[in-house]
């Protein structure tokens, strides 16, 4: 089980029933437990709505989009069923936070589905898991069925005539792809992971065809604490247009890694030194990718910025999932490339060419680079490349491929250029034969 | 009673499937848990497996191949009884999965995607599992096993060799 | 939708709310590229080649998804754009084996074509492409996987378009790839395999050469091909088909068939009959020379100018001697109208016989006398693409008349029609259907009566009695309904049908046949008791002084009758012309002992080995002239195959005509030699002059030169056929379609006996989508995918 680590820098919202065995229903309850969505049926969906989109809560998915908003946009009238679908498909590298959540308390997020469903008018949701998380999935199970048990599911919830929310838990079986929203629909609709045409969007045309609401499992959790605590006391705990907290998962060459909740806005550069105790063995910080895998790279001296989505923009990156993962200097930038194309192109989905062709070739010229067969040129099309799959594909995950290549490059051309004159790693990281053997 | 007479699953994931197919708006929904439950019980997708699942959901075989193809956990082919998934991505590349998987390599006597002579193990390089902060991680089916060092390992594999290791399905 | 105004690479353009930019784009003259995009199927938006520049747009937009909005302003070639194509082409060309100068496609192939637009020409990968051999999944159907450019064209042509669903996608990434149906574990060969309706649409879609067809794979170069559009010989439905024509040793082959410039009524739709089934022309059992038989009784090979002295010297013989009653004539419903009608008219004026007739296909006299002289009330072949609502009783247009069946889908698809099916058999386009009632087994005619209203006959309609009020309801409640009938239904049963039909107030008809012509065939009279137009034999109106003193003023025998006649020795000589009835009606050979029988024909058919004499003949792709399909769209054949030795059906008959010592003129109107006192106070209406000339000169129009030139008799037809009057001559010879209806009065005509003890003369061919008739036995390709699936118990794809 995966240890939980904690700082006093922490400002505890999402993350307080942590540790305290709030899987079990009766312990949630306790702790304040299926509270929240029994005032949003007292106080009706607009309420909830208007709650959503003062505490600033943005889209803990990657995207950053205001949640309150987003529910705003999903038409009142439907001839069709509306859905509320919870991502659960955490993939993105360096990111684990939303597994914490559904193992220490699945409870916020049937709690917190509930609630999106009032204040769309859905009444029924999803909660969709990737594959590899089956204990997890066990878990949030056994809550759901804790829940129907106690009539908090089902037909007319909390002895309420008339207000009826059923909950369906899903498994995936294996694609990173599929965490991207319109994609996660078809797979839910057992399709291939397959991203679907925008417009229309899911609020007006989602799974099944009806209006659906999707967040991240971690937006989700978050909805029972913000009306519990006010939407106005939520924003003020973080930054400008940033409210509340978020989960941070800080993970490689750090003292502490884990998964810290920490405010938004708050200094990357802290976070690092001082919650994640400094880089490991006390070595030279090098590099860092602050938001998941496809957030561009920050150097060592770019890290004085604010964890927030605005603030990292301007800085040229992304916060993206809140996975910050810390490279010492001893890690070969060509390397980390090669490894974080390797996995873009394994997780392509291949439907648009840019995406399915770029990352392929991105991954066979790295690899020969990386195998010392490289010559000038091939930092020069490794650009190319990258530059025009950017906002050419059908779906972000081309752009999640070529915008770190993107920062590596430009960031660090000059070890690019030595690698070619014959400084490599000392000490290799990749030893797959696949990865090697590739350029013979 | 199943749904479905000559069903190739057993008793209680044939009653299983019987009500998942009920769950949603639309049956073809559960194909996805329906491929993946089956693999957890057959060992892998055969084509009966396909054939059986086309018919639960009124699908063209055709159809059921597409989606399996698309999905990294599901699979054709045999696995071993303990399929151990050593993630080699970014956070546990810097911790070490490498070594981890050549360990496991070393250790089993296979390669990725190999099994070993008597179909106990089988090993599989992966990519991010959602483990990153507790780097390197392995999976062992559908276990985590975390905070890996070679030793870790050794132990960890023997207790699956001994019958010991945990295995949730 | 109103029509809203945007601008495009700075042109003022306007197009209805709704439609996508590409299509906006091109209706323009503006050509935005693309791979996925295919009209009619459903988006993609996956090569990215459309890309535009969209103003307050910040990425490029994809053309194909965006529709057109008020005030749009649109850029579709700037440099950047140029840049994302570019780079997109060098992406698929990287693992592209490049293999143009032998691949079919080289010379007509799209990313051939973007290459060379955007310029995308010099390579900068080194590594090693993705190789795999190429697979063979059908008899008719190849995969070159490095070839395939994934726009999944054909995998929706398959899914939407034909509703088989054989083809998908499998695996992701870079490792996606098009796979067919039957996986390789489940295959007898341990290969790959399709089992579907072989129809080759995909070919056809495929805009690189992925995906390439048995029959024409490796032969020849696009650009060595001639082109010739005609119309496909084998169902009722009349495709246009384009013919790939090359020079071969003894005249010209076809190498391919396709539809891909999407002219003609079938759009880009072909059936695998229309696109593989031309082999049959180079089938070794082909003749090519003429066979008269010896008094050893041996068909011996002889020239044609021996051939046709014995024949019309004989014809000849008999009609002086017994007299026109003693001759027969059997025609067929895969010649041109020109040559049907050139047929019965050497029938009535040459031999003097009204013994004549055809296989019939489906009952297009009763259909013609139900119609009742209305006009307006039959439905054209693209009516089926249209319709708002369509009722299809009997028939299995899937297999019978693909191209019905793949309109009424895209109809369904596109427009949302609804479709109410009245079957005996659970038919595949149930699968569209709104409604699906299941008539019993000999229902037809009470089901007809039901419908109109007799509450009585309800009982033996339907297998669900149930069923039927709503059906009705729902049938009648529809404002614009399009009735199609299958050629089940004969007789009164028909006539009772196509009476609602006409009650419904702006219901149209159609009645399905088998073949190319058999509507044409009727039209054009090569029937015993009617004269062309449907003229019944009672009143000839001026056939009887066109044709001359020959001219019998009586009806004639029909096939069967025919056949009896010989049997009692009645009947001096048969001659029969492009049929197999000793085939199709079972005759017993020796029937037709004492009767001097000439065959016209490709083949030594079951018919034709019983001839005295064998003329070979040239098919319809070998020839021109019109024919008419089931609906009554008239259309041009062009002359695309030649064979040397063969001689038209058209051509043999004038040669015929003239061994037998007659004017030929007075048969073909040709020549200058024809003079008339036309304009003058006699003109046309005298009787004494050249009438045709008169009509000639009256139209604008050139006499003919040869007596050989089918449109000396399209001439006569537009003067003389009821309903063919108004065709339009220009629309015909510039290869469009047009709609004829039969022009008759209920009351002058003859039905078909309906004496159940004989074999009905109305005898449905009943061919499969791998069958067609005697035809389609010559066809090899044909007889590889007949083979192929009748073998099988349940072809899980065909339904
Ligand atoms: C390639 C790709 C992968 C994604 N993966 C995930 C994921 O695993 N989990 C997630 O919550 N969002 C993921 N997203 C983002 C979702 O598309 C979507 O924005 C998000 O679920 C919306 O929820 P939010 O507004 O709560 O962030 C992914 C997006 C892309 C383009
Ligand atoms: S960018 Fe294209 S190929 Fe890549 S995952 Fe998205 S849709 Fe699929
Ligand atoms: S990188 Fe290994 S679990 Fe995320």
């Amino acid at each position: 089980m995966p240890t939980l680590v904690s700082h006093p820098d922490e400002v505890k919202i999402i993350s307080r029933r942590f540790g305290a065995g709030a899987a079990d229903i009766e312990k949630y309850l306790e702790l304040d437990g299926y509270k929240a969505v029994q005032m949003a049926i007292e106080k009706g969906a607009e309420w909830v709505i208007n709650e959503m989109k003062i505490s600033g809560l943005r889209g803990r998915g990657g995207a950053g989009f205001p949640t309150g908003l987003k529910w705003s946009f999903v038409p009142k009238q439907s001839e069709k069923p509306k859905y509320v679908l919870v991502n659960g498909d955490e993939s993105e590298p360096g990111t684990c936070k939303d597994h914490v959540i559904f193992l220490h308390d699945p409870h916020s997020v049937i709690e917190g589905t509930m609630i999106a469903g009032l204040a769309i008018g859905a009444k029924m949701g999803f909660i969709y898991l990737r594959g590899e998380y089956r204990y997890l999935l066990k878990v949030v199970e056994k809550a759901v069925a804790d829940a129907y048990a106690k009539g908090f599911l089902g037909k007319n919830i909390f002895g309420k005539e008339g207000v009826d929310f059923d909950i369906v838990t899903q498994t995936g079986a294996g694609a990173y792809e599929v965490g991207e929203e319109s994609a996660l629909m078809e797979s839910l609709e057992g399709k291939r992971g397959v991203p679907r045409i925008k417009p229309p969007f899911p609020a007006v045309v989602g799974l099944y065809g009806g209006p659906t609401v999707i967040n991240n499992a971690e937006t989700i959790a978050s909805a029972p604490h913000i009306l519990l605590m006010g939407g106005e006391a939520y924003a003020k705990v973080g930054s400008e247009r940033n409210g509340g907290t978020r989960l941070f998962g800080i993970s490689g060459h750090v003292e502490r890694p884990g998964v810290y909740e920490l405010p938004m806005g708050y200094n990357l550069k802290k976070a690092i030194y001082e919650v994640a105790g400094g880089v490991k063995g006390g070595r030279k910080l090098k590099a860092v990718v602050p938001g998941g895998s496809s957030c561009p790279v920050l150097k060592a001296d770019e890290l004085d910025v604010g964890l927030d989505f605005d603030q990292m923009g301007k800085a040229g990156t992304m916060l993206g999932s809140g996975g910050i993962v810390v490279l010492d200097e001893t890690v070969s930038i060509v390397e980390f490339a090669l490894r974080t194309i390797k996995f873009y192109q394994h997780e392509s989905c291949g439907w648009c060419i840019p995406c399915r062709e770029g990352t392929d070739w991105l991954k066979k010229t790295l690899t020969r680079f990386y195998n010392g067969y490289g010559n000038k040129k091939d930092i020069a099309n490794i650009q190319y490349l990258a530059e025009n799959m950017m906002g050419r594909t059908f779906c972000p995950l081309g752009d999640a491929a070529a915008m770190p290549t993107l920062g590596f490059i430009k960031k660090f051309r000059e070890e690019f250029e030595e690698y070619l004159e014959g400084h490599r790693t000392e000490k290799a990281l990749i030893t797959t034969e696949e990865m090697i053997g590739a350029a013979h | 009673m199943s749904a479905v007479t000559n069903t190739i699953f057993s008793p209680e994931l044939a009653a299983r499937f019987d009500k998942l197919v009920t769950l949603y708006p639309v049956k073809r929904s559960a194909l996805i848990p329906m491929l993946l439950y089956a693999q957890d019980e057959v060992g892998y997708v055969s084509d009966a497996v396909v054939h059986e699942i086309a018919q639960r959901l009124d699908l063209f075989e055709l159809d059921v191949r597409n989606v399996l193809s698309y999905y990294s956990m599901l699979r054709t082919k045999p696995a071993g009884k303990y399929n151990v998934q050593v993630c080699t991505n970014i956070s546990c590349m810097l911790r070490g999965g490498y070594e981890i998987l050549d360990h496991c390599k070393a250790k089993l006597g296979i390669g990725h995607k190999e099994v070993t002579a008597d179909k106990l193990f089988s090993l599989e390089e992966v990519e991010c599992i959602g483990a990153c902060c507790w780097a390197p991680a392995m999976q062992v089916n559908y276990d985590f096993h975390e905070d890996l060092t070679p030793a870790k390992v050794d132990q960890i594999l023997d207790d699956y060799a001994a019958g010991r290791g945990k295995d949730v399905k | 939708m109103p029509d809203v105004n945007f601008i495009v690479d700075g042109k003022q353009l306007t197009a209805p709310a709704g439609t996508l930019l590409i299509d906006a784009c091109k209706a323009a003259g503006i050509e935005i590229p693309a791979f996925c995009y295919y009209p009619g199927l459903s988006l993609q938006a996956a090569c990215r080649m459309c890309v535009v520049r969209i103003e307050k747009m910040p990425k490029l937009q994809t053309a194909c998804t965006t529709p057109v909005a008020e005030g749009m302003v649109v850029q579709t070639e700037t440099p950047e754009i140029a840049q994302a194509r570019k780079a997109t082409i060098q992406l698929l060309l990287g693992n592209h084996p490049l293999d143009c100068p032998v691949c079919d496609a080289g010379g007509e192939c799209e990313l051939q074509d973007m290459t060379f637009k955007y310029g995308a020409a010099e390579s900068f990968y080194t590594e090693p492409k993705n190789h795999r051999e190429e697979q063979k999944w059908s008899p008719a159907v190849y995969f070159d996987r490095p070839r395939c450019i994934l726009c999944y064209r054909c995998v929706r042509m398959c899914g939407e378009g034909m509703d088989v669903f054989a083809l998908g996608i499998q695996n992701r990434g870079s490792s996606a790839v098009i796979a067919p149906n039957i996986p390789a574990s489940e295959s007898p060969t341990g290969m790959q395999q399709l089992d579907c309706e072989e129809c080759g649409m995909c070919i056809d879609a495929c805009p690189v050469g992925a995906l390439t067809s048995d029959s024409y794979r490796y032969k020849t170069r696009p650009w060595e091909m001639n082109h010739v559009g005609t119309v496909c010989t084998h169902c009722g439905d009349g495709c246009k088909t384009t013919l790939g024509v090359r020079r071969s040793a003894d005249g010209m082959e076809i190498v391919r068939g396709d539809n891909r410039d999407r002219s003609g009524i079938n759009n880009d739709f072909l059936c695998a009959k229309g696109r593989f089934a031309f082999d049959f022309a180079n089938h070794e059992e082909r003749l090519t020379q003429p066979l008269v038989r010896q008094a050893d009784g041996k068909l011996k090979p002889v020239s044609w100018e021996e051939a046709l002295t014995v024949v019309g010297k004989k014809f000849k013989e008999v009609r002086d001697s017994r007299g026109g009653h003693g001759l027969g004539v059997i025609g067929s419903n895969r010649i041109t109208n020109e040559e049907a009608y050139l047929l019965q008219k050497f029938a009535r004026s040459v031999l003097g016989t009204a013994n004549i007739d055809h296989h019939r296909t489906a009952d297009y006299t009763t259909f013609a006398r139900a119609l009742n002289g209305t006009s307006g009330k039959t439905a054209s072949q693209r009516d089926t693409a249209t319709a708002k609502a369509v009722l299809l009783i009997g028939g299995d247009p899937t297999n019978q008349n693909p191209l019905t069946a793949w309109n009424l889908r895209t109809d369904v698809r596109l427009n949302k029609a609804r479709i109410y099916v009245a079957n005996h058999a659970p038919i595949k386009l149930r699968r569209q259907a709104k409604a699906f009632l299941q008539v019993t087994d000999l229902g037809y005619g009470s089901l007809a009566a039901y419908l109109g209203g007799d509450d009585a006959a309800a009982q033996a309609a339907a297998v669900d009695v149930n069923a039927l009020a709503a059906f009705r309801d729902a049938v009648k409640g529809e404002e614009n309904l399009l009735v199609l009938i299958g050629n089940e239904l004969r007789g009164t049963d028909l006539e009772k049908l196509v009476q609602f039909a006409l009650s419904l107030p702006n219901a149209k008809v159609a009645l399905l046949s088998d073949y190319v012509n058999s509507r044409g065939a009727a039209d054009m009279g090569l029937l015993p008791d009617l004269l062309p137009g449907y003229t019944p034999w009672m009143q000839p109106k001026e056939f009887a002084t066109e044709y001359g003193d020959h001219f019998p003023a009586a009806k004639g025998l029909d096939l069967l009758q025919q056949f009896d006649a010989a049997a009692s020795g009645e009947l001096g000589a048969l001659y029969v012309v492009g049929a197999n009835p000793v085939a199709r009606y079972s005759i017993d050979p020796a029937t037709l002992k004492n009767t001097f029988l000439v065959v016209q024909d490709m083949y030594l058919t079951e018919t034709a080995v019983l001839a005295d004499v064998v003329l070979p003949a040239a098919n319809l792709y070998e020839k021109s002239g019109s024919v008419t399909n089931s609906y009554g769209d008239l259309q041009l054949v062009r002359k695309a195959a030649d064979k040397a030795g063969v001689r038209s059906d058209f051509e043999i008959i004038v040669r015929i005509a003239d061994k037998m010592d007659h004017k030929v003129q007075s048969l073909v109107p040709f020549g200058n030699g024809l003079r008339a006192d036309f304009g003058q106070t006699r003109g046309a209406q005298s009787g004494e002059a050249d009438r045709h000339a008169v009509w000639l000169a009256a139209n604008n129009m050139e006499p003919k030169l040869s007596p050989f030139d089918p449109f000396a008799i399209l001439d006569e037809i537009h003067r003389l056929v009821p309903g063919y009057g108004s065709l339009l001559r220009l629309q015909l010879l510039s290869g469009n379609d047009q709609h004829v209806e039969p022009v008759v009065n209920k009351n002058e005509l003859v039905q078909i006996d309906g004496d159940t003890n004989r074999r009905d003369l109305v005898l449905p061919a009943n061919d499969t989508l791998f069958t067609s008739g005697t035809l389609g036995r010559y066809s090899e390709k044909l007889t590889q995918l007949h083979g192929k699936y009748s073998q099988e118990a349940t072809p899980t794809a065909a339904d």
